[in-house]
């Protein structure tokens, strides 16, 4: 049924689309005169009055603007459907489907007789790349990153070196054997073709290595090949597309050419390191202006890469350095929801800019010149395939002599089967100059064929391998504050014995870094207080808010895989005391139980599902959802536990500095005594959490069902489970609606809650907190 | 050197059977023993107190503890040491000796069992084989203690919380009334095990005289 009003709405949109290129330009309905008019209307004599025009057609100027929403609309709605039919899109990967999205509408296009657009390399590469090198360098995981850069770098500089030359030069050959139509080709050419199609593609990559989870090595290794052989491919392909133009090269250029290769790599990265740098300055000072703060992100992200791209340095390298470098101080910088904003913006636009890639990879298959020529394609498929192979293999060889963690044969296999390639390839064979390269068409069509493959085939099948070879799969594993205790004090371990032995090794680097970044760079970009607190600090804080989160969400039913249920608390970790100060313990282990059982109706209608972090499935992040009154919840639960024990507070996080923002999130500005001593005396307290902001629309409250009969009209609410209480609710929702009223009532105790603190209360109005 | 000559090549020759190492990391470790201690035969506290890099290491005080732990030594003993010769120094350094490649799982598990076991030493001071809350908050101070504003509490938090975690993840059910010591080796394997610790605790020791930048782990 879905399906249908998918394919109905495609066909409105491809039609509503088609006037714009043809030979009637939307003027024609300014005048009563009937029929088509040229344009010299006024040589005519004004034989009658012209009316009034009612309603006029002005195509023209909203033509491009109409176009672009048209498309992006179209790309959207697409990605919808494959989520609508759930057993096609876990056989199919999104891309592949994209790409036969793409070949049906310019093929509609065409048997509209129109001129299907290509995908021009402009847009490509200014438009719709980078976003996704944005978003894939913004979330890098740093720590794999650099513990496999040796790795990473011998597979994208060495292995495109081998890859390109292995498969120009053959194909040369192949152009001569074949004869004649092939043997104008010369040597140059192909080496230029070789360079750009050796090139695996981030895009691509990212689009099929998301949906099959393998474990992080693989991914960060596949991934990070394919980002840093940018730099390699930019410089294959100039100095080829020089020489084309000159005829021959000597040594001197081969030299010139490695000077240049570091140059565009490392300048390139130095470009976004500048830029991340100024990006982290500047958001030092935005605690006033919160709005604007993800602009900064996306602008100086951006104008790293044009500027990399004004000199032909490597953009992606620059996007990627620019990204990594802003991270960490941007992020401490910024409030909650600007981490949220920059997060949501980053995966939507590279989302949509992978959709609409493929797409146009599939229109572009159909509008494209074409030259079909057997022999060179399946020389060029097959030719790719064995370099690739035969250069992981001998590369793996090499590097594993260097490695403390092996690769294995499946490890191989994996890096080998994932070199995808992709739109970059196609973009970059687009831009050649057809008259150095009398055989681009050729070479077009050679590459769409090897994109086709590698994308269809390669992706199509890489899962069912994965599961068969039984690769290791990404560990749904949640950092614990042990492990991250125990990894710190590990890399203090390390450093000290490396000290001892006088080994300046990877350790001992490490942390010289991190303490000049402590002691200088941290000082510089970030604001307050924050500047100062250690890590382990402020992932705790991180992961008491995660926790709590958690908490909710698994009190649903699902459970996590560290939920373990347990009735161990505080009480049981402290050291005995004597029994007078231990009151009621017996009600602490069926108050418990009670607590939980109350989560657990009121929390029915909560998600349950927490996937694995993707960039598909951001709604089940537990981070975005209502943390807030969430972590409220679970420091009540916690200090309920306490307050029968001890009357103490051992997790509530001190205060500090007033303007630190994670540490004054975690604050409660609620009054501690709202439900103190008086609490003990009856059963449960009545804890009611108030939502301040529209975004989190869960909330719930834990009735006292013992005590209080009054209660008993809330138990519509809590079949609800969703509770509002927003003094301009910019979203309203008819189901909550009907329970504001309910809640006016005296014997509930609300609770204000800040989500954003400090000086930024003015900003959202929400933030305005009210206490009955 | 105040040994004769032929003794040291004896003595490297069963150390790289105990340990692991080649005869010349041996060497090169023997030559790093010597200019630590100033060409004397054992190592005290001292000696190691003066390499300048751990000045600045949070938790040098441990890891100087660790050399002189008699249960680092193989031995079955409790207790320290005041000075160390040479055949222990390697020993301790032993257990960040990278594995050999094609090691047989179960090797593998003996060394990270190995490994972890020097790890949990570290933590309990007091040798009773628990890490008691207290020996766990001293650890997360000195951890924490780089930095200038650091309140006792916050300390005190963050163990009070690994502590209920490890609890939970290990004990599950809990009367109210039950106390729980402390963390037993088998319950510290257990939340370790996601760790890998026996490819992240290890050390290159390839040419220690050349400052090696190794990048690849």
């Amino acid at each position: 049924m879905e399906l249908k009003m998918f394919i109905l709405v495609l066909g409105l949109l491809v039609g509503s689309g088609s006037p714009d290129i043809g030979p009637n330009q939307g003027k024609c309905s300014d005048s009563l005169d009937p029929g088509p008019q040229d344009q010299g209307n006024h040589t005519l004599t004004p034989q009658s009055k012209k009316n009034f025009p009612v309603l006029s057609f002005g195509y023209d100027h909203v033509r491009l603007p109409f176009e672009i929403s048209l498309w992006v609309l179209l790309a959207s709605l697409m990605k919808l459907g494959f989520h609508m039919m759930p057993r096609l899109s876990s056989i199919v990967p999104e891309s592949c489907l994209l790409i036969v999205v793409g070949l049906l509408v310019g093929g509609l296009m065409k048997l509209v007789a129109e001129v299907p657009p290509v995908l021009e390399s402009k847009i490509f590469f200014l438009y719709l790349l980078p976003p996704i090198i944005l978003d894939a360098g913004y979330f890098m995981p740093i720590r794999q990153f650099t513990e496999n850069l040796g790795t990473i770098l011998m597979f994208a500089v060495v292995g495109t070196l081998w890859n390109a030359f292995f498969v120009g030069g053959l194909l040369y050959g192949v152009c001569q054997f074949e004869g004649h139509r092939l043997v104008n080709v010369d040597l140059l050419s192909c080496l230029l073709f070789g360079s750009i199609i050796s090139a695996v593609d981030p895009v691509a990559v990212l689009a099929v290595f998301e949906e099959i989870h393998i474990n992080e090595l693989l991914h960060i290794l596949v991934f990070g090949e394919s980002l840093l052989n940018d730099a390699v491919t930019v410089v294959l392909y100039h100095l080829f597309e020089e020489f084309s133009s000159v005829g021959t090269i000597t040594v001197m250029d081969v030299f010139l050419g490695v000077v240049c290769f570091l140059v565009v790599s490392l300048g390139g990265i130095v470009v976004g390191a500048i830029y991340g740098l100024l990006a982290a300055f500047t958001s030092r000072f935005t605690s006033h202006t919160r709005v604007i703060e993800p602009l900064f992100v996306f602008v100086y992200s951006y104008m790293a890469y044009l500027s990399a791209e004004v000199f032909h340095l490597s953009g992606i390298m620059a996007l990627i350095a620019c990204g990594a470098v802003t991270r960490p101080y941007v992020e401490a910088n910024i409030s909650h929801k600007s981490h949220t904003t920059i997060k949501y913006f980053l995966k939507m636009w590279s989302s949509v800019s992978d959709t609409l890639i493929f797409i146009f990879l599939g229109v572009s298959t159909v509008a494209g010149p074409h030259e079909w020529n057997w022999i060179f394609v399946v020389a060029t498929l097959i030719l790719c395939l064995v370099a690739r192979v035969l250069g992981v293999v001998g590369l793996t060889f090499v590097i594993n002599k260097f490695r403390i963690v092996k690769l294995t044969s499946k490890d191989q296999f994996i890096i080998a089967y994932g070199g995808l390639r992709g739109a970059i390839a196609f973009s970059l064979v687009y831009l050649l100059n057809t008259d150095h390269f009398p055989k681009r068409n050729m070479f077009l069509t050679a590459i769409i064929t090897v994109i086709f493959f590698t994308v269809f085939v390669q992706g199509m099948t890489i899962r069912p391998l994965v599961d068969l070879l039984a690769v290791k799969k990404k560990q749904e594993t949640k950092r614990s504050i042990n492990e991250e205790i125990h990894t710190q004090f590990l890399d203090h371990l390390l450093t000290g014995i490396e000290g001892i032995c006088g080994h300046y090794g990877h350790h001992h680097w490490k942390d010289k870094l991190n303490r000049f970044n402590k002691k200088y760079v941290k000082k510089c970009l970030i604001a307050g207080e924050r500047s100062k607190e250690p890590q382990l600090i402020a992932f705790y804080h991180k992961m008491e808010m995660k926790q709590a989160i958690e908490l909710v969400e698994s009190g649903g039913g699902s459970k996590l895989p560290s939920a373990v249920p347990s009735t161990v608390s505080m009480q049981n970790i402290q050291p005995k005391k004597s029994p007078q100060d231990r009151a009621l313990p017996q009600l602490s282990k069926a108050r418990e139980d009670e607590i939980r059982k109350i989560l657990r109706t009121n929390l029915q209608k909560t998600r349950q599902r927490l996937r694995s972090y993707n960039r598909h499935t951001l709604i089940a992040d537990p981070y975005e959802d209502g943390w807030n009154e969430i972590l409220i919840k679970r420091k009540r639960m916690m200090e309920l536990e306490k307050k029968i024990s001890q009357m103490n507070n051992y997790l509530t996080v001190p205060a500090p500095a007033p303007d630190s923002p994670t540490i004054a999130r975690a604050r409660l500005a609620s009054d501690p005594q709202a439900w103190g001593l008086k609490s003990l005396t009856e059963s449960i307290p009545t804890i009611k959490v108030d939502l301040a902001s529209p975004q989190s629309p869960e909330s719930f409250n834990m009735v006292d069902e013992i005590g209080k009969k009054g209660s008993q009209s809330k138990a519509s609410e809590e079949e609800d489970g969703l509770t509002m209480k927003v003094p301009s609710m910019t979203k309203p929702r008819k189901d909550k609606t009907a329970n504001e009223d309910d809640d006016k009532e005296p014997q509930q105790r609300l609770m204000r809650c800040l989500s954003d603190p400090g000086p930024a209360g003015e900003e959202d109005e929400e933030d305005e907190p009210f206490l009955h | 050197m105040g040994a004769s000559q032929s003794g040291p090549v004896h003595l490297f020759q069963d150390l790289t059977h105990k340990t692991g190492f080649s005869i010349e990391q041996i060497k090169t470790l023997h030559t790093r023993f010597l200019y630590l201690t100033r060409d004397e035969d054992t190592l005290r506290r001292e000696h190691l107190a003066n390499v300048s890099d751990l000045a600045l290491n949070p938790i040098r005080r441990q890891i100087i503890e660790a050399f002189f732990d008699k249960r680092n030594m193989g031995e079955k003993e409790k207790g320290c040491l005041q000075e160390i010769g040479f055949e222990e120094f390697v020993t301790v350094l032993s257990f960040f000796r990278p594995p050999k490649p094609h090691t047989a799982d179960e090797e593998m598990k003996n060394i990270k069992k190995e490994k972890l076991r020097f790890l949990f030493n570290m933590y309990d001071t007091d040798n009773d084989g628990i890490i008691t809350l207290d020996e766990y908050r001293c650890v997360v101070e000195e951890l924490l203690s780089s930095y200038e504003i650091i309140g006792a509490e916050n300390a005190k938090a963050i163990t009070d919380a690994a502590m209920l975690e490890v609890a939970n993840v290990t004990v599950g059910q809990m009367a109210p009334d039950d106390f729980y010591e402390g963390i037993t080796f088998e319950q510290f394997e257990q939340i370790l095990k996601d760790v890998e610790i026996e490819t992240k605790m290890n050390i290159h020791f390839w040419n220690l005289d050349t400052m090696t930048v190794q990048c690849g782990k």
